[in-house]
Order: C-alpha cells, then structure tokens, then sequence
C-alpha cells in the first residue's frame, strides 16, 4: 500500500514535468524539436526492452510464488539487463543530441526534453540499483518464497517506472512523428 | 527531558541501544514518534521565533514614512525569508509534527507504521531548513525574491546572487521529508487502529490528518518538481521559465500556485483538528455533525485543487478563467462554514469551561471567520483586482493563518502540554499570553485592511507620507510589539511550566480520546492495555457503561 500511494505522489512529480513539455509542444518555431532532431525507431526498439522487462519482473514474482528460486534469480537478472540496455539506449540518443549542439540550455525543446527523459532515466536507475540490492539478496539466498513484500514492492516501482514511460514516449515521440 | 524517553529496540529480541545517560544522543538517533514529535515542536518553535525577528524587523522599518532602518535589498530578505520560514519551517512541520506525535496515541497504536521513515522526515525538514537559512552566510545574503518567487526575477539575470538556489534546494529537501510523513501518516491511519476504532469513530483531529496528507502527497510533488525546473533554470541555464529563452513565466505562476493552494489546506485543515478537539471538551458534549466536519473536510481538499488560479487574477487568464476559479473559490466557503456551524452548535447549550485552550479554540473560529469573509471578498476577480498586491491582502491571509492556523497551534499547545510533559501549563501566564495576543494581532493586521483599500503596495521597503499612512502603519508596528511580547509570555509559561506545573495525571480534562487514557507523559510502549473502542469517545463509553455513545456497537 505503501509504495502504491508512494507512486501516486511520484506520477504527480512526473505530470508536472510532461506538462511542462507540453506547454512547450509547438512553441519552438526555429531551431532543434523532437521532428527534426529524434530518431523513434531506434528509442523505440530500445523502449520495447523497457516493456519487456516489467514482463520478465512478473515473471520474477510468479517465480517466487512458485518457490522456484533459480527462475526467480534469472528473471531478475534479465530485468536488469533489459534495464541497462533501455539506459544505454537512452545514453545513446543523449549523446548524439549533444554531439549535434542540442543540449538542455540551447532552447525550449532541448529543456523539457532533457529534463523529462532525465528524470525518468534517474528513476530507472534508481530502479537498477534496487533490483541489483534483490538479486544480490536472491543469490544469498533470503527469499523463501512464497511472498515477499520487497519483491513486490520494486516490481510495483518498476511497473510505474515503465509507465511513465509509455506516457513519455507517447507524448515526445508518437505526438511528433504520428 | 531525555530520561523521560528512553530509546527502545523495535524488535522483541534486542538490538544494540545506546543508554538513557547519553542524552543528546537518545534523540538524533530516536525514532520514537513522540520523541520526533517533540523534535519537530521545538524546531518549529525555533523557527517562530526567527520568523517573528524578521516580521518585527519589517514593522520597525515600516513604523514611519521614508524610512531607513532596512536597506531595501534587507528588507526584501526580510519579508522573503519570513513567508518561507512561516509557512514552510513553522506552520507545516508544527502541525505534522503534531500528528507524528499524537495520531498513534489518538488511534491506539504503537508507533507510526515506519518508525525510520519519521526520523528521515524530520531531519530532512530541520536540514532543509537549516539549508535555506545557511543562505544568509553567502555574500549576497539570503533569497529575495518573495516566497513565491515569480519568474523572472527569481531567474538568471535578473538574481545572480546564490540566495535563491538554496531556498529550492532547501525547500526540496524539506518537502520530500513531508511527502514521506504524509505517507507515514496515511498507512499509520489506515492499518494501524486499535480494534473497533473505525473510519467512522477515529478523533477528528486524524480525520483532518488522513485528508491533510493526501493534500501534502499530491501537492509536494507538484512544487518539488517546479523547485527542480527552477534548479535547472538557475544552475544548467535551462529555459522553463525564461521568457527570454522561450519559456514562460506564466507557466511558474500555475505551478507554484498549483501547489500553494492546497498548500493553505494543508497549514489550516489540522487546525481545524485541533479546534473539533478542543471544542468538545471544553463544552462538555460530544462534536456536533461529526460525518459532517469530515466529510466537509474531504470536499474542501478536493476544491483546493480547482482554485489556485484566483491568485492569478491580475495575469489576464481571460474572462471565463476567471469566472471558473472565482466560481469554485466560493464555492469552498461552503464547507468551511458547514465547520464553523458544527464547532458553534457543540458550543451551543454546552457547559462551557473557558480555559485557555478553549479561549483561543474559541478566538480561532471569530478571527479565522473574518479572514474567511475578507478571502470571499477577493474571490471576486473584479474585487482582487482592485487590492491585490496591497496590504489588504497581507491583512486577508494573516487573519487565516496567524488568525487561524497559529490560534489553534496555541489552543493545541494548551491542550496536550499536559499530556506532552506531564505538567500543566499556568493558566495565569496562559490569560496573559492570551488577551496580548488578542489585542497585538488584531491591532496589527485589523488595520492594514484599510492600509490596503488606501492603496498601501506590498513588498515595498517603505511609502511615501500620505495622509494617515505614517500614523496608520506606527498602529500596527506597535500592535506587533505587543505581539511580541505575548510570545515572551508564552515561552516564560513553557519555561515556568515545565519545572514548576502542577502535575497533570493521566486526563487532567477529562477529556474522552484515546491519547488521555495512557498516563502523562505517555510510557514508550504508549499504552499497557488499549481500552476497548465502542464509540467515538472511547473514555466516555468506559467511565459510563450504562449510557454509552453508541448502546448497540458491537463488543470487539
């Protein structure tokens, strides 16, 4: 209950910050904007491994439900690697737009754009990290299984995280190319 | 004080504690909710106190025409850092800092659901604000841009100096400690009642505290996320709201006041805990329309998020804009005077016994009532437009919060000081701190409405010698003085009281919530037996068996 309420606060932090985008969306008559300067294929197929992995993370839970324990530890394991590569996905597309001059002060565009996908790759960090803490716990052998609150509650982190990504992929990418 | 308190192990098998005798320590590492509660009140105390230096400081270099007591550079410090500590340092964490202490006493638990989490909560908030105030040591001093810090001038170039940066950064820090007390407090509510302690019998005081910290977990993050576009502005030169830039102004202003609105249900709605306490037990009847006070109190968070743009009727949002927020702004008057009617109809043939607690629980409802009429008033766009930026609004928002929210913080400290620390307070010192206070606030802000209507700006160092400005503005220095010297009393009635108090024993009231049935100050365990919940009035039910609340409740 927790974590879900905690998530609903964080969904709050995000709307201010995809508002802030919005408000921007359109205002940038010259100069770098998400048409003339995203690339959607590639973020998208990045973006998939992002879903994939609240995939593999209910997998983890049904896993453990199962008291299947070497399951639970590589369903974990993929997550986070499915994890890093959404990260090393987005470092990929930051650093081109940074080659290219775009950076967080050049305009509006570079501002929210910057700010947004920062914030929610900081998230998805975060995220690692936690999901790291769980399959280190894993290895040493501390879930028995068949329930676990700190299980749940980082799959239900993880869950919101890859939400909110939806939303911001909606609203960056699929508003400008579609 | 910290013999009182032992730490405790929260797990049956023990953990490495430190020993009663190494003091200080017994607290930073405390994460006992009523240590962290009294943590939070003394802090804030604190704070008042800077606070109130910064408002005197204000009143001496307003007292007369052409003034030059302050520099106007200082006096823009003075009314930045006074709004920021007030309602950031002192209102909020008083009130939460209130309900971490008296939430699981009130509902019979043992401590709040993450006992940790409260001690991160409270040093994020006494480091947030010591991070804020530590901008006073930076060559150009402390933030100046008002507490609301509109964009621009809180932006590069227009505020080179460091003031600024600290206060979100500060103000960041303090406002995730609140977001994780709102969520303490709304688990704690949720699953951690005494059997047979429903929604629908917890105090009203919880009720207010349940509705308050999701006001605080909805509206923290929203000017959390503005503090941080506002960091990048000043630190990464970003352009959110940076109209040179592209960005926009305007765009702060719907943030900041998104959040600032529900921001003043946060700082009133446990004030209005604290008066459905005090009132009943001091009339000596049970509260009037309870389901009404909460349910009144549900509809006021959810108004709150549907007018923060009545603080912005002077941006020209248009005319329908303008109609909706003033519509919707009325409209919450509707709630809150449902309240005044309950508080009044329990006063109402009630025995009533004007102790101090019930003196200010009792001023509360005459001054909040006439900051309510002033605040309806300026609902109206065509009204605001005519006061905004002047001394009228500052009497408008003084009579709700100090006329509100601080009457009712005083009717609390009154209230369960004995509970706190075992000892009463005097009730000689407690008329004195009273009537002074009485007399210094109305006397300070009654006349600043007229101030307004003249046309007196805010936010500006000094005026110039209108007929009866200087006279009118000496007025209300003075009855700041007088303010002052009611706080000297009141701290001389803690000092005083806490070493030679009466003893107060377990419910020196004979009041009826769960709090007054542990003994004063409570054991760290809270309670060795939780009564049994029948009823609202849990010591009522016990001490009259034969005329309970409710005679057909089910034994739990």
């Amino acid at each position: 209950m927790m974590v879900g309420f905690f998530v609903a606060s964080e969904s709050f932090f995000f709307l201010m910050l995809i508002l802030a985008y919005v408000n921007f969306h359109g205002s940038q008559v010259d100069g770098p904007t998400a048409v003339n300067s995203l690339n959607p294929i590639v973020t998208g197929i990045f973006s998939l491994f992002l879903l994939a992995s609240s995939f593999t993370i209910w997998l983890a839970g049904k896993s453990l439900k199962n008291k299947n324990h070497r399951m639970l530890k590589f369903w974990l394991l993929v997550t986070i690697l499915f994890g890093a590569i959404f990260i090393f996905g987005q470092g990929i597309e930051w650093a081109g737009l940074i080659e290219k001059n775009i950076t967080i002060s050049r305009n509006v565009f570079g501002t929210t754009f910057f700010s947004l996908t920062g914030f929610h790759g900081f998230h998805v960090c975060v995220g690692l990290i936690m999901l790291s803490i769980l399959l280190g716990l894993a290895l040493f052998g501390d879930f028995k299984g068949p329930k676990s609150d700190a299980v749940e509650c980082v799959s239900i982190y993880w869950h919101f995280v890859d939400g909110v990504w939806i939303v911001v992929f909606s609203v960056i990418y699929l508003w400008a190319f579609l | 004080m910290s013999s009182r308190f032992p730490l405790v192990p929260e797990n049956a098998e023990s953990l490495p504690t430190l020993n009663e005798s190494e003091g200080m320590l017994s607290w930073v590492a405390s994460i006992d909710h009523k240590q962290i509660g009294i943590m939070y009140l003394i802090c804030t105390a604190v704070f008042f106190f800077i606070g109130g230096i910064e408002a005197l400081l204000m009143r001496v270099q307003l007292a007369q025409p052409e003034n030059h007591f302050l520099s106007p550079e200082v006096y823009n410090q003075m009314f930045t850092m006074h709004g920021t500590t007030m309602i950031f340092l002192v209102a909020m964490p008083f009130l939460i800092g209130a309900g971490v202490y008296l939430v699981p006493l009130m509902i019979g638990a043992r401590d709040m659901a993450f006992p940790r989490l409260n001690a991160l909560s409270f040093w994020l908030f006494l480091f947030g604000g010591i991070l804020v105030y530590y901008s006073f040591l930076t060559q150009s001093g402390a933030s100046d841009v008002g507490w609301f810090a509109y964009s621009p001038l809180s932006e590069k170039p227009f505020s080179l100096n460091k003031g600024p940066t600290y206060w979100a950064l500060g103000l960041l820090a303090a406002g995730i400690g609140s977001i994780a007390s709102g969520l303490n407090n709304i688990i704690t509510i949720f699953t951690l009642r005494t059997p047979g302690m429903t929604l629908r019998r917890v105090p009203l005081f919880v009720w207010m505290i349940l509705v308050t910290s999701f006001l605080i977990i909805i509206a923290m993050p929203i000017i959390g996320s503005a503090f941080a576009m506002m960091l990048i502005d000043r630190l990464l030169g970003a352009a959110f709201f940076t109209p040179a830039h592209g960005g926009s102004a305007i765009l702060w202003q719907h943030f900041f006041w998104g959040f600032g609105h529900p921001e003043v249900y946060i700082l009133v709605l446990p004030a209005f805990g604290i008066i459905s306490e005090v009132i009943p037990v001091f009339s000596r009847k049970p509260i009037y329309g309870y389901a009404f006070v909460a349910g009144s109190t549900v509809a006021i968070g959810l108004l709150s998020f549907g007018v923060w743009a009545h603080h912005m009727f002077a941006v020209g949002l248009g005319n329908v804009a303008n109609a909706f927020f003033a519509l919707v702004s009325m409209l919450i008057a509707v709630p809150t005077g449902i309240k005044i009617f309950n508080w009044v109809a329990t006063m109402w043939g009630g025995k009533i016994h004007f102790a101090t607690p019930m003196l200010f629980a009792t001023a509360f409802i005459i001054e909040f009532v006439i900051g309510g009429l002033t605040g309806v008033a300026i609902a109206s766009a065509p009204l605001d437009w005519t006061v905004t930026d002047s001394y009228f609004i500052v009497a408008h928002f003084h009579y709700t919060i100090f006329g509100g929210t601080v009457f009712a913080i005083f009717a609390g400290i009154y209230y369960w000081f004995p509970k706190i620390t075992g000892r009463m307070m005097s009730e000689t010192l407690g008329k004195w701190h009273f009537w002074l206070t009485i007399v210094g606030f109305n006397m300070t802000f009654f006349i600043q409405h007229f101030l307004g209507v003249m046309g007196m700006p805010r936010r500006t160092y000094t005026y110039h010698d209108l007929p009866y400005w200087g006279s009118m503005n000496l007025l209300s220095t003075i009855g700041a003085f007088i303010l002052a010297i009611s706080v000297i009393v009141f701290i001389l009635n803690v000092i005083v009281s806490l070493r030679k108090g009466n003893v107060a024993g377990d419910n020196p009231w004979n009041a009826w919530t769960l709090e007054w049935a542990t003994s004063s100050p409570p054991p760290v365990h809270n309670f060795d037996l939780v009564p049994p919940v029948r009823g609202r009035r849990p010591l009522w039910d016990l001490a009259h068996p034969d005329m309970p609340d409710e005679p057909n409740a089910k034994i739990v």
